[in-house]
């Protein structure tokens, strides 16, 4: 369901091709799907989760997806379930484990909005450091650094003595 | 964006959430222009300096790209005019069979997921307008033989993922019948330029580099300083005050580097490097302040613009009288170098083969550009002994090797790099086979991408690489992605930054300077950053 976001001659190369760095993209989100799907099964501790949730998402974030369209996938565990198990649900009126387990995905979906973010945050971060780290080199070179405070007074004096 | 009330959407068609993309025919699908993954347009005054047509303020955004009026007459000229003259092109138009074993090993491919980055999809951008312009089924049969109209939609989709090929080479690795997608790339970015469609981070390098030999304009004054700059370094790390030859007649050997390597940390402390190693070898060589750029952006702009740009390296060899060319850690200085300089400037008769001064070693290999690689040199001088290393002033160091596309691929470069990294370092460790040598995962932000508003294409770009270092920071342990690329130093930051952070970058010999052993040298402390050495740590702290 996760790969068939992507368009159709991609999602058949991230499904088909199994060398995890041949196909970065389909390796990491096949292995952290199932990770994700057991620790919600046994309702294991958050940190995990996190950690999985970061791999996934960390890709999507960068992809051409809008927000939403980056994190939908946690939903679509609901779909799964719900597609899979819904006789199994209705026969053994298991709707009660259903709600639980429907709220743990909830959780999920904000653990995924905060690393969405995140990781949209780091983007920018990265960004704004490459271009702080050129302006620096450049005013290093043209030795503007640590002169301007000291010329300033003088400046303004003179400015001063020229109006008046 | 458009104004247009009618635009948008609807509360019920907000509420339809489509999650699978639209099954469209890729012509059918027009480019957007998202911010982060386009670069900006070349700016005029650059276009102007360089004579180069059609020059203006626009933004790929903008739905009038103002380009000239009878723009469909000259990109329908300079596609013939380059079918006639290069064989190449017009076999690379013709022979793809489709067999799509090109189709997945693109970096931008495999990190974004768009199928226009498939290199056989990238090409067929041009294809199409081939097949309708040039060829009888194209003609009679339109899309039905896979051809197109040209229109300002196409010129738009060119100009979108032309600048979103890194010209890398790896897909034509892979090809049975040899094609190479970077050498159609450029021919898309020749056609593109004849309308005035470049880029800025291209084109400002070009402009630069024309009037002043590198592609930052460093003037040779400012070239003097920073050099000088950096011999007060190694003095106050060392206690050793070394010469910097600039501009010298008589010299054996002229060196060449990209100006990244003396411009942006952390290609300065492999520039340090080079300076205390020929030092330490006494070697008889010169800097030169006009050519003072290895790098060449005429390689991502066009065939004219890279004899241009190369131009100066012989003329400045020759009026020096040095016997030979020594290069540095640059990745695609090495593509034109090995493949284009001799045909476009040579021949150049009047140098010598390339013979160590120190070791006797004759390098065959470049017997006829005369040029020779710098780990080529310093794994010559490794083998024969000549030089005192201690690699454990590197101990703190583990570190894996990212092949550079062009010393890789375009000029074979595999194995002196790793020989000198094992001579230096004690813990080395490979990244998985199929991302390193010959298959190299590009950085994502070479041929003029990496600039910062294209930063999420470069993410995606560099996804695999990224992928395949974090692979060994989590199973060595590995802290320093070591390189032989001016552009890999600088675009390789943030692709570890986001993917891996924690790794570092390095040029090879930032850490030969650190293991190498000078003579009448003081005890030393920190490595070129200033950074304690490894059991140095408490020397550091009182």
């Amino acid at each position: 369901m996760i790969l068939e976001t992507y368009p159709p001659d991609t999602s058949r190369f991230l499904k088909q091709e199994k060398n995890q760095f041949a196909n970065p993209v389909g390796n990491t989100i096949s292995l952290e799907i199932e990770d994700i799907y057991e620790e919600l099964l046994h309702g294991r501790d958050s940190e995990k989760l996190s950690h999985f949730l970061d791999r996934i998402i960390k890709i999507r974030a960068i992809q051409d997806f809008s927000p939403a369209q980056a994190v939908v996938f946690v939903f679509h565990l609901k779909n799964a379930v719900r597609e899979e198990l819904g006789g199994k649900i209705r026969n053994d009126q298991l709707f009660e484990e259903l709600l639980e387990f429907e709220r743990r995905i909830d959780k999920l979906a904000l653990f995924a909005f905060d690393t969405y973010v995140k990781c949209r945050e780091k983007v920018y971060e990265i960004r704004v450091a490459e271009v702080k780290n050129r302006v620096f080199s450049l005013l290093k070179r043209a030795d503007l650094i640590g002169e301007i405070s000291e010329q300033e007074p003088d400046i303004r004096e003179k400015n001063i003595d020229s109006v008046t | 964006m458009s104004e247009d009330l009618s635009n948008v959407p609807k509360p019920d068609e907000l509420m339809r959430i489509e999650h699978k993309p639209p099954r469209k025919g890729w012509m059918d699908v027009p480019v957007d222009f998202k911010p982060g993954t386009y670069s900006y347009p070349a700016k005029a005054k650059n276009l102007k300096i360089l004579d180069m047509p059609n020059p203006r303020e626009w933004s790929p955004t903008d739905e009038d790209w103002k380009l000239p009026e009878n723009w469909k007459e000259i990109v329908r000229e300079g596609f013939k005019d380059r079918l006639d003259k290069y064989r190449s092109f017009q076999l690379f138009m013709d022979i793809c069979v489709r067999c799509g074993a090109c189709a997945d090993k693109c970096h931008f491919f495999i990190g974004s997921g768009d199928p226009k980055n498939m290199p056989v999809l990238r090409a067929e951008l041009m294809r199409s307008v081939y097949r309708k312009e040039f060829t009888t089924s194209g003609k009679i049969f339109g899309k039905l033989a896979g051809a197109r109209e040209l229109t300002t939609d196409v010129i738009k989709e060119w100009f979108y993922y032309f600048y979103q090929c890194t010209e890398c080479r790896r897909c034509s690795v892979f090809c049975p019948y040899g094609i190479d997608t970077a050498e159609i790339t450029m021919m898309g970015r020749e056609l593109l330029h004849l309308l005035g469609c470049g880029i800025n981070w291209a084109m400002e390098p070009v402009a630069n580099c024309f009037r002043t030999g590198n592609h930052l304009g460093i003037q040779p004054h400012g070239f003097k300083d920073t050099l000088e700059f950096f011999a007060d370094d190694i003095e106050d790390l060392t206690g050793i005050k070394i010469n910097v030859p600039l501009n010298k007649k008589g010299a054996d050997i002229l060196f060449v580097v990209p100006s990244g390597d003396y411009f942006g940390d952390p290609g300065t402390y492999t520039c340090m490097g080079y300076m205390m190693l020929f030092h330490e070898l006494g070697l008889n060589y010169t800097w030169s302040t006009y050519a003072s750029e290895g790098g060449n952006f005429g390689l991502f702009t066009s065939h004219e613009m890279i004899k241009r740009l190369n131009a100066k390296i012989y003329a400045e060899a020759k009026r020096l009288g040095v016997k030979w060319i020594l290069g540095g850690e640059c990745g695609h200085m090495w593509r034109v170098m090995h493949q284009y300089m001799d045909t476009m400037n040579g021949p150049a008769d009047f140098l010598e083969v390339p013979t160590s001064p120190i070791t006797g070693t004759r390098f065959e290999n470049a017997k006829s550009t005369k040029m020779v690689h710098i780990t080529e040199f310093t794994s010559d001088l490794m083998k024969h002994n000549k030089l005192r290393l201690d690699p454990g002033r590197n101990d703190n160091l583990i570190v894996t090797f990212h092949d550079s596309c062009n010393p890789a691929r375009a000029m074979g470069l595999i194995e002196e790099p790793r020989y000198v990294i094992r001579k230096v370092c004690n813990h080395f460790h490979e990244m998985p086979e199929n991302t390193i040598k010959e298959q190299t995962f590009c950085c994502g932000g070479g041929a003029g991408l990496g600039n910062d508003e294209n930063m999420e294409m470069r993410l995606r770009g560099g996804f695999p690489r990224g992928n395949a270092v974090r692979h060994v920071q989590e199973k060595y342990g590995v802290n320093r992605l070591a390189c032989v690329c001016a552009i890999d130093r600088a675009t390789l930051v943030p692709v570890c930054d986001y993917w891996a952070p924690g790794v570092e970058v390095t040029g090879v010999h930032e850490m030969v300077a650190n293991a190498l052993v000078m003579k009448g040298e003081k005890e030393r402390t920190t490595d070129l950053r200033g950074e304690p050495l490894p059991g140095k740590e408490e020397v550091e702290d009182e």
